[in-house]
């Protein structure tokens, strides 16, 4: 009997190292797709020499892999990792295979923070939108803020709510208050405020320079570490408040820190990036779908993985030949997105019913 | 022997004893011995629930005092209790790839570190579990696809690993076809004796809990809890008291509730055995009352000798022999009575 239960978990595991070993070679040759190949073509050789420092640093195919390419890739890595992460472990605490790390009402805030700054600005006189990167670091910063605002809102509801489904309700509402007050400042601005704003809300991996990943970077792996750091509550709390208590959780205190992860890492990515749709959602479910596991210590390094993976590759595809970069982000996303979760439902139907 | 379970004045309810809270149930004093398997019985919304959680430490009591394992409640933390109680509840459980090894091996969580990884031992005693539970061979397979019967002993299992000295159970044979409820009833009679370790679960099959229980709880609105022996509890009335309502009367001598007002028509019935049993149930059912008065004008004569046969002498005074029951109730209901 023991022998058949530890044979067992071997073989699960070394299927499982097998597919973490796949993935991580995924990500590697699409990150260096990335680099690779953009509007401008670059020689392989340059693209190595350059890449190991050998080559000359000075030159057009030098400053687009370092100014442009390599921090848009890192980014999308980052970023990709972040969200999914974010969903899974919204998914678990809500037990809710359709929430994603948006429902906090997080994005929503960063949102409102840009769609503030953009806007008052304009009426107040001074157009962010015209002064380059200037508005741009003041845009990030709104962002940042208002996630943050709204993240320090969910928190405190939280150690008042009992109840996750109240919690959710409050924080879809939450998500709505935001996306109001952003109408009504639509309504009252400029144009060329509203065609910022609406830019922003597109979505791109490429507005992190090397100076904001400074910021960006640490902030990200602070959070994602801390992630890994979760994985033993989230599994109790997927079982609901009441067995995972009677596990000896304190339901309370890891309620509150999974939601600070998420929230954290859902703010960071929103208000360099701009609200990056459906990846949150959709790669935990891509990520189940290859594991067949619920076990949260396979899960969150995977969905990690898998994360960076289609964030990388989304980039890749709205930088291909023919779009120019022109494609927006969020476009490809939801195209990835959409089918996922229309899977994942037929998949579940059973389940649900 | 260890009280796993003592209160004293008890009182249940929602909210914190303020203003607002609602008390279902006061004065509550039982106990819960080590090996010991107790039902707790009631109408809906008596409480059982209500008491099952205030156990578990899901809601807080209003007033009075709950020790678990001799220790008072206050004193004791989440950590704690994890390692004392452990609970089957009624909530559905639904996580997409959750295999049974998995949800069992979650048992395992107040023992294991920090990342939640399984130990030899650990892998030991789950191995062990899901044998007691019968439940070997399951492992791979995903909750969503068991039985409820098979998801209700994946969880018992799960209740296992955690070792603890006291088990509690919220309904466990709801929903369950009637073979499962026998099957479960008597697995956790079972690990209560064998392990030593107090079960308490709540529970409507009275049928069930009269024939398997070392103890019985009976919980009703508006009455002082009683708690014993089964067979001492039917004797002394409790379970009228409990149970009766109008139309709907206890049986002392079967432990079975039947309708009032059934038993107009008497008929001797004369044999032994299984074959006297089912007959007797059978004519109750159609409204007779069997008894043993020679002077009764209908008599049934059970011959199981060789041939099993039924002799109906009726007021016509000519016997009939009948190969089946279905015979006999056909012709007692022409019968001219």
């Amino acid at each position: 009997m023991n022998y058949i239960v530890n044979k067992r978990s071997f073989t699960d595991g070394s299927k499982n190292i097998i597919l973490f070993i796949l993935l991580f070679f995924a990500l590697l040759l699409l990150f260096i797709f990335n680099v690779a190949f953009g509007s401008v073509n670059i020689a392989l050789t340059d693209l190595f020499s350059i890449l190991l420092g050998s080559g000359s640093e000075d030159g057009p195919a030098y400053y687009i892999i370092h100014r442009s390419r390599l921090p848009q890739a890192v980014t999308a890595t980052l970023a990709g990792a972040a969200l999914a992460v974010g969903g899974l472990q919204m998914q678990a605490l809500f037990r809710n295979p359709l929430a994603d790390p948006s429902i906090l009402g997080v994005s929503s805030g960063a949102g409102l923070g840009v769609a503030v700054v953009l806007m008052m600005g304009g009426i107040s006189g001074f157009v962010l939108s015209k002064m380059g990167w200037v508005g741009h670091l003041t845009i990030t910063t709104a962002a940042f803020a208002g996630a943050l605002l709204v993240l320090f809102f969910i928190l405190m509801l939280a150690n008042k709510l009992r109840d996750n489904a109240m919690l959710l309700i409050a924080g879809i509402m939450v998500g709505y208050g935001a996306s109001a007050l952003v109408g009504i400042l639509k309504f009252y601005s400029m144009q060329e405020d509203v065609h910022a704003f609406v830019i922003w809300g597109l979505g791109s991996f490429a507005s992190v320079s090397w100076s904001r990943m400074e910021v960006f970077f640490p902030v990200l792996m602070v959070a994602l570490a801390g992630s890994l750091l979760l994985i033993k509550p989230l599994n109790l709390m997927m079982l609901g408040d009441n067995y995972a208590s009677n596990l000896g959780v304190n339901i309370r205190l890891f309620r509150f820190l999974i939601l600070g992860c998420t929230g954290l890492l859902t703010a960071t990515v929103t208000a360099f990036c701009g609200p990056i749709a459906f990846l949150g959602l959709a790669v935990p479910h891509l990520t189940r779908g290859v594991f067949k596991t619920s076990n949260q210590q396979i899960l969150v390094p995977a969905v990690m993985l898998s994360g960076a993976i289609v964030a990388l590759f989304s980039n890749l595809i709205a930088r291909m030949p023919g779009f120019d970069g022109a494609l927006p982000i969020n476009a490809v996303t939801s195209m990835i997105g959409a089918p996922v979760v229309i899977w994942v439902i037929l998949r579940n139907r059973k389940v649900l019913q | 022997m260890d009280k796993l379970i003592y209160t004293d004045n008890l009182a249940i309810g929602y909210g914190n004893g303020g203003k607002n809270s609602s008390v279902l149930h006061r004065d509550i004093n039982v106990r819960l011995m080590a090996g010991e398997f107790a039902c707790l019985l009631g109408p809906n919304g008596s409480g059982k629930s209500t008491l099952i959680k205030t156990f578990a430490g899901f809601l807080s009591r209003i007033s009075g005092s709950l020790f678990i394992d001799g220790k008072s409640v206050d004193k004791l933390s989440g950590k704690e209790i994890s390692k004392l109680l452990s609970v089957v509840l009624t909530e559905r459980v639904m996580v997409p790839n959750m295999t049974v090894y998995d949800l069992v091996s979650l048992g395992r969580s107040p023992f294991t570190g920090f990342f939640g990884r399984l130990s030899l031992t650990d892998k030991d005693i789950i191995a062990t579990s899901l044998e007691s539970v019968k439940l070997n061979g399951f492992e791979k397979r995903n909750v969503f696809e068991l039985s409820d019967g098979e998801r209700q002993k994946a969880f018992i299992a799960k209740a296992l690993v955690q070792e603890t000295p006291l088990i509690v159970l919220d309904e466990p044979t709801a929903f369950l076809d009637l073979p499962s409820r026998v099957e479960i009833m008597h697995l956790l009679k079972d690990l209560a004796h064998k392990y030593n370790k107090g079960v308490l679960l709540s529970t409507h099959d009275l049928d069930l809990a009269l024939q398997t229980a070392d103890k019985i709880w009976l919980l009703a609105a508006g009455l002082p809890v009683e708690t014993g022996v089964p067979e001492d509890l039917v004797l002394t009335n409790e379970f009228r008291k409990f149970f009766e309502r109008e139309g709907v009367l206890f049986d002392t001598e079967s432990g079975q509730f039947t309708k009032a007002d059934n038993h107009v028509k008497s008929i001797r019935l004369v044999g032994k055995g299984v074959e006297y049993k089912w007959v007797s149930r059978a004519l109750a059912r159609n409204g007779f009352s069997t008894s043993d008065d020679p002077f009764s004008r209908l008599q049934v004569e059970i011959s199981s000798d060789n041939k099993r046969e039924y002799i109906l002498s009726g007021a016509d005074g000519k016997p009939v022999k009948l190969r089946t029951i279905e015979d006999l109730l056909e012709r007692l209901k022409y019968a001219d009575i």
